[in-house]
């Protein structure tokens, strides 16, 4: 298989997004397309596309069946893609790292099989008002089923974590903290070290969604120091359908299977069934092949542009976005506490972000407007729903531009 | 298209000064309409005599499509019969998705003119949920008699 590398933007330095944006195919078939929606899913490189097109060209057969060399090749591809990941998060082994659908596959196999196998009645799960729908719904179902209880940290004045009130909820029978690393609605930061502190100095485990952070920051697993890390490959450039679960060793090795099927086992008889160790025993059935192997492009790929390259872009041009949103007459940004990456959420006053969403669709501005899967956190700010432009290594000032005029021109329109 | 097209100025009105938004105390019908995907409310009150619309309102909160619609909704629909009401929802879903609309009796012509602004919607299938939202709750209050109900749209 052709390896293939970013054609336009393969050097060190700072990210160069009119260069970036050759890479991507979407900009050159929607001229004049202002993608503000990375945050719901990042578009993707031709390295990617043609990467998966390619695999199924060259060198498709399933994998871990066949003794033919094609399938040993498709093995080899779909664990290379897995040592990509391994990289990718700074895990410490390649087994430590199970193929899912995505970061709601990721919480729930964790639900599934570690709380459904560690967890009793009494004990209780931390979580934060800052999560997705996806790191609260899992953890609800089985609440009900076992009988836990769910701890929810609330959020600050500004809209960070209220780390001192995280603090206090954390008791001696919390067993599990689960927080997102960045929020998906707001582009708040949380503090995840301190956070992995203060969960082990109480002998809780902790879970992190890091589907907002893992496109955005150099992430690192041991340095963090989390149990369990999960993110999804359609954010990260990569295809729809895959995404990754990080577990510790030895917590995989302990955990039981959370669905049955072929490659996950060892050896079936009617009577009994014994398991291949992770994580394979957490990868049933077929897997998403030529999605690993897409997701392993996507993040050579922002390997090749570099991660602190990605991080220092996305840092520059949310400031350039807070400053020029926050210089808008009747334009609020909803807060994100004391490090806001990436994501500016806001209202525009007397204007309902769906019809502000309209207006910008007009402009070719393509933004989230709603409850971006955080209701629990836009009823608490008693929003009802907000605009969202969510930034990628594609855009550049140009782009916050564009917005910041396309909102100008659904205030005059508003205007009456 | 032009977006005042969409947002014609009747819809700006009567988004922003909404008519007849108000809850009724003993509704004889009322239902809750929910959207969940942007979060949109709306609640509509229906008193009827018979089987005439004695009134009709509604609160809640949304964007300037679904407001309005709810506005408009509640202007034609009070002093309707039943039989009224359920012809204007087809014909006003019609009009909405671009559908092709059916005939109706020369007496509710003129209601239907009154509609007509917003028949943009149908260039924008993403927000006809939100001109249909008040309309759904409407049918879904009658349906479910004097204990409530939730509709929701998506």
């Amino acid at each position: 298989m052709t390896l293939l590398t970013p054609a336009h933007s393969a050097r060190r330095g700072p990210l160069d997004p009119r260069a970036i944006r050759r890479d991507f195919p979407i900009f050159e078939r929607n001229p004049g397309l202002v993608f503000l929606d990375s945050g719901a899913s990042a578009q993707k490189p031709a390295a990617v596309i043609d990467g998966v097109a390619e695999y199924y060209r060259s060198d498709y057969a399933n994998v871990h069946r066949g003794v033919y060399r094609l399938s040993a090749r498709s093995t080899e591809l779909y664990e290379q893609a897995r040592e990509k990941v391994r990289r990718f998060l700074n895990a410490r082994q390649a087994s430590e790292i199970v193929f899912v659908r995505g970061g709601t596959e990721g919480i729930n196999l964790v639900a599934n099989s570690w709380g459904a196998s560690m967890l009793r009645p009494g004990d209780e799960v931390l979580i934060s008002e800052l999560e997705h729908h996806s790191n609260i719904v899992p953890w609800q179902l089985l609440r009900d089923r076992i009988g836990f209880a769910l701890v929810v940290a609330p959020i600050n004045a500004t809209g960070g974590l209220d780390l001192a009130a995280f603090e206090a909820r954390l008791g001696p029978r919390t067993r599990l903290v689960a927080v997102t690393h960045h929020a998906n609605a707001t582009g708040a930061l949380l503090p995840v070290e301190t956070i992995a502190r203060l969960a082990h100095a109480r002998g809780a485990k902790l879970l992190i969604d890091g589907c907002q952070a893992a496109p955005r920051l150099p992430v690192d697993v041991q340095a963090i120091d989390c149990d369990f890390y999960v993110f999804s490959g359609h954010k990260t450039y990569g295809p729809t359908g895959i995404g990754a679960l990080y577990g510790r060793k030895e917590l995989l090795d302990a955990m039981p299977p959370w669905q049955g099927g072929g490659d996950m086992i060892l050896n079936v008889t009617f009577e009994k069934t014994t398991f291949q160790d992770p994580p394979s025993r957490f990868e049933a059935g077929t897997p998403d092949i030529s999605g690993a192997i897409g997701l392993g492009i996507a993040v050579d790929y922002m390997e090749a542009l570099g991660r602190e390259a990605i991080l220092a872009h996305e840092e520059a041009l949310t400031d350039y976005g807070v400053d020029r949103l926050s210089r808008m007459a009747g334009v609020r940004l909803v807060g994100a506490g004391q490090r806001r990456l990436g994501i500016l959420s806001f209202q525009v006053d007397g204007i309902h972000p769906h019809d502000v969403a309209t207006v910008l669709d007009q402009h070719k501005v393509a933004v989230r407007a709603g409850h971006h899967c955080a209701q629990p956190l836009i009823d608490k700010l008693g929003l009802g729903a907000t605009t969202r432009a969510s930034l990628g290594v594609y855009n550049d000032e140009s782009d916050i531009d564009a917005l910041a005029e396309a909102v100008a021109a659904a205030q005059k329109m508003f205007r009456r | 298209m032009d977006l005042r097209d969409l947002y014609q100025d009747i819809i700006l009105d009567h988004g922003q000064h909404p008519r007849n938004f108000r809850a009724q105390e003993h509704p004889s019908h009322f239902a809750q309409g929910h959207n969940p995907l942007c979060g949109d409310r709306v609640t509509v009150y229906v008193t009827l005599e018979g089987d005439r619309i004695r009134d009709v309102s509604f609160q809640g909160r949304g964007c300037a499509i679904s407001q309005a619609s709810a506005s408009l909704m509640t202007e034609i629909l009070q002093g309707k019969t039943l039989a009224e009401a359920e012809m204007l929802f087809k014909g006003f879903h019609a009009k909405v998705t671009g559908a092709e609309e059916p005939a109706l009796p020369a007496a509710l012509e003129e209601d239907m003119e009154r509609l007509e602004p917003l028949s943009g919607v149908k260039t924008y299938p993403a927000r006809v949920k939100c001109a249909t939202l008040a309309w759904h709750a409407f049918e879904a209050a009658l349906k479910s008699g004097e204990a409530g109900a939730t509709v929701r749209t998506e």
